[in-house]
């Protein structure tokens, strides 16, 4: 599928008159495209009756309906009532006498979600009928539902629960037993199946169907016994099978990692990015009292629409991991008491930096630090002429979202000039340069070095080793000087994404014991190394870089928004 | 506005009478039924519908009812509530297809204020506001209880429903598994 290069949906402000027909919801007249692109295919298909109504800002109740996904139109909640212009036998509208157009109401409801609007046709969702209609296909749809909210994951976001507040009944008038559907059904590694609670909407159908490319999910049995299942003998098992738990509008599919670990109306919500691969998906945090319980994918029509692929939304167990680096250490000359934090850590960090002769300074920094982290380190290395690389990370990639470049920024780390060209080209000369002597001094930010070339036998031959990392590993544990750094969702920045997108993300969580954001110290470092630079904020860095480096002229922290920017050359 | 003093009358400047009226009172009381209880000898039995400590139930059958919907821990105005999710790989339910139980379950008596809406919100009948009014400890840790002292409190709940029981007969007639 297209993904982010179908074409953007024509905001209807701005179309060419032809391309555009007038309709009236609930009185209100709006102007639509006659058509709009096909969530798969991207050809262009006419407008339906839903989309002139969220054009309007009407909220029409649907649950198969779901905007990125073929229409199925068959769960019959979006039943609305609907008038088109009379025709006279000449084939014109025949008009009222205060010359406007003269109604027939269609004697029947139709779905929303799947008619077709045309020009002058008038939408009518708030009639007493429409709400009766919604009434009784709600009434319907909950006569065999188990009603087992208590021990739902879905409780609390769920669009059954949502409507039944809106359009139901307070009291059942079904007496006769449910139709009881298997339960706890292993779908697959990451999803477990509660058929009693399913719908029968399909939209976990079509997308593995017609998005992933999966047709791993269908409904056998018929009428009330319909139950939905996954191909016999084979497991639901695609990188994309937790969106079905997302666009699942009851909670019949549900994630085994989330499932009963905390009730989602504690979650608290913070926009972020996915940090797994070079595509940068947006996300939504989900933490409670600085503990992260999942990430959900969040939308954005530039990236990754509204999915994201298993293996990035799993891996978020490594921030809450109990042997995190929480203790800030400095060289401890025997008998001494360790320096106590921050402020004489770096200054004794920045003294030596200073002193240090022009080119005996190396730094290598992760792909995986935020733009401004890089080009604090670029303004370091610039100012002592150091060499300076990144770490190429590449996997597997597929054909939606997850990229080969597994680190979340390389673009970033190319565009500050952190990386060589190509990326690692220059961790040899690295190595090569503190066997012969010439590099003294190391800054590794975020990278294990003694897997790259730069064993330990190496690392012990430098005067100082400065390491900012989150977990322990081999070069933590030879560093002179050992800063704690925090995660993505402990700290605020940007990253540029393989298509030159630039987005920010939001702290969810607070960094435990001495880790501060790598951006607060390298900050200080770069101050008291290469003097002033006016800014005390995050906005004000992000916002310096772009004034200084040509590739992100223009951009600034606020104009990102929540959906980023595009850089205007592709990095 | 002044008030003009009276003057006593002959009889009142007598003071004995006075004197032995008031202890006519005292007499005539001492003689009376008691009205004071001998607390903490003797308690007080409270009326129905009174809001003490509230504590988790068991079924007759001595199931866990409270099955970790946390609505309790949500309504609960002071945060008295810290309710442990069992997880994917929690404790077993006591009931199989009530699916889950809180692995652990809190409440800070301390911070409790008897509004009983976590009674009224739990959708299982699992916890219930008791008699229990005279809550000691000799700490602060010692007021919060966990889950074993509640359902030690709380005791049996006759459940008349029994939902999910009633669920999983319904299931098995239909020949699924519960
Ligand atoms: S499992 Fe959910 S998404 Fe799939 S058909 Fe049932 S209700 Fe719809
Ligand atoms: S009685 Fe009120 S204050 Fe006490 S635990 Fe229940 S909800 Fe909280
Ligand atoms: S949303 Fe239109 S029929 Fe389901």
């Amino acid at each position: 599928m297209t993904m982010s290069t179908a074409n953007p949906t024509p905001s209807p402000s701005t179309p060419p008159p032809a391309d555009t027909l007038q309709v009236r919801v609930n009185g209100k007249a709006v102007e639509v495209p006659r058509t709009m692109p096909d969530p798969v295919s991207g050809k262009p298909v006419p407008t339906t009756m839903i989309q002139a109504c969220f054009t309007a800002g009407v909220m029409v109740p649907h649950y198969c309906y779901h905007p990125k996904l073929p229409v199925a139109g068959n769960c019959r909640m979006c039943l609305v009532e609907f008038g088109t212009p009379a025709l006279g036998p000449d084939r014109k509208p025949i008009l009222n006498p205060d010359g406007a157009p003269r109604i027939t109401k269609s004697p029947r409801p139709a779905i929303a979600c799947a008619t077709p609007v045309s020009p002058g046709m008038e939408i009518y969702t708030d009639t007493p009928a429409v709400k009766q209609m919604r009434e009784s296909v709600l009434e319907f749809l909950l006569i065999n539902h188990p009603l087992d909210c208590p021990i739902c994951d879905k409780a609390g976001e769920c669009k059954l629960q949502e409507y039944s507040e809106d359009h139901g009944e307070a009291q059942s008038r079904f007496v006769e037993p449910k139709v009881h559907k298997p339960k706890r059904v292993d779908l697959g590694p990451r999803i477990v199946l509660d058929d009693e609670r399913c719908i029968l909407c399909t939209r976990c159908i079509r997308f593995t169907r017609d998005i992933v490319g999966d047709d791993a999910l269908g409904l056998v049995n018929r009428g009330s016994y319909s139950t939905l299942t996954a191909y016999p003998g084979r497991p639901f098992d695609n990188n994309y099978t937790l969106n079905t738990v997302d666009i699942c509008p009851v909670g019949a599919l549900t994630s085994k990692d989330f499932r009963f670990q905390m009730r989602v109306w504690f979650l608290k919500e913070t926009p972020s990015l996915c940090t797994s691969c070079a595509t940068g998906c947006n996300i939504v945090i989900g933490s409670r009292e600085d503990r992260i319980y999942r990430y959900e994918p969040r939308e954005n029509e530039a990236v990754n629409a509204c999915w994201m692929c298993d293996y990035g939304r799993l891996n978020y167990a490594w921030i809450g991991r109990a042997d995190r680096l929480t203790e800030i250490r400095g060289p401890q000359a025997a008998g001494q008491a360790p320096a106590p934090g921050w402020t004489p850590i770096l200054r004794e960090i920045s003294g030596k930096l200073r002193q240090a002769a022009a080119g005996s300074v190396a730094i290598i920094a992760s792909a995986r630090q935020t733009n401004e982290e890089l080009y604090l380190l670029a303004k370091l290395a610039k100012k002592l002429g150091a060499l300076t690389d990144s770490v190429p990370r590449m996997g597997e990639g597929d054909r939606l979202l997850l990229n080969a470049d597994r680190n979340p920024n390389s673009a970033g780390a190319r565009l500050t000039g952190i990386a060589a060209t190509p990326m690692g080209a220059n961790l040899p000369k690295i190595a090569e340069g503190i066997r012969a002597g010439t590099i003294k001094t190391l800054l590794v930010v975020g990278e294990e070095v003694t897997r790259l070339g730069l064993g330990a036998d190496l690392l012990a031959r430098l005067e100082t080793l400065i390491v900012s990392d989150i977990l322990p590993n081999e070069t933590t544990r030879r560093a002179h000087y050992l800063l704690p750094g925090c995660a993505h969702a402990e700290k605020r920045g940007t990253f540029t994404n393989a298509r030159g997108r630039v987005q920010k993300f939001m702290k969810a969580v607070e960094p435990r014991g001495d880790a501060r954001p790598e951006w607060e110290f390298l900050h200080e470092l770069a101050l008291q190394v290469a003097g002033p630079d006016g800014c005390q904020s995050l906005e004000g860095l992000f916002n310096q870089m772009a004034r200084d480096l040509p590739a992100f002229a223009g951009l600034t922290w606020a104009g990102l928004g929540n959906q980023g920017a595009t850089l205007r050359s592709e990095p | 506005m002044i008030i003009e003093r009276q003057k006593m009358s002959w009889w009142e400047r007598l003071y004995l009478p006075a004197i032995i009226g008031g202890f006519k009172v005292s007499l005539r009381h001492f003689f009376r039924k008691k009205v004071t209880m001998q607390y903490p000898e003797q308690r007080w039995v409270v009326p129905p519908g009174y809001r003490g400590a509230p504590y988790l139930v068991r079924d007759q059958d001595g199931n866990t009812k409270c099955v970790s919907c946390q609505l309790c821990e949500f309504v609960c105005p002071p945060k008295a509530i810290k309710i442990t999710p069992p997880g994917p790989a929690g404790p077993p339910a006591d009931r199989p297809n009530a699916e889950k139980m809180p692995r652990e379950f809190e409440i800070n008596m301390l911070r409790c204020i008897f509004c009983g809406y976590c009674q009224e919100v739990c959708p299982e009948e699992a916890i219930f506001l008791m008699k229990d009014y005279s809550l000691i400890g000799a700490s602060r840790e010692e007021m919060i209880y966990n889950k074993e002292k509640l359902l030690a409190l709380g005791g049996v709940h006759q459940d008349k429903i029994k939902k999910w029981q009633q669920k999983a007969q319904e299931a098995r007639a239909q020949g699924q598994k519960p």
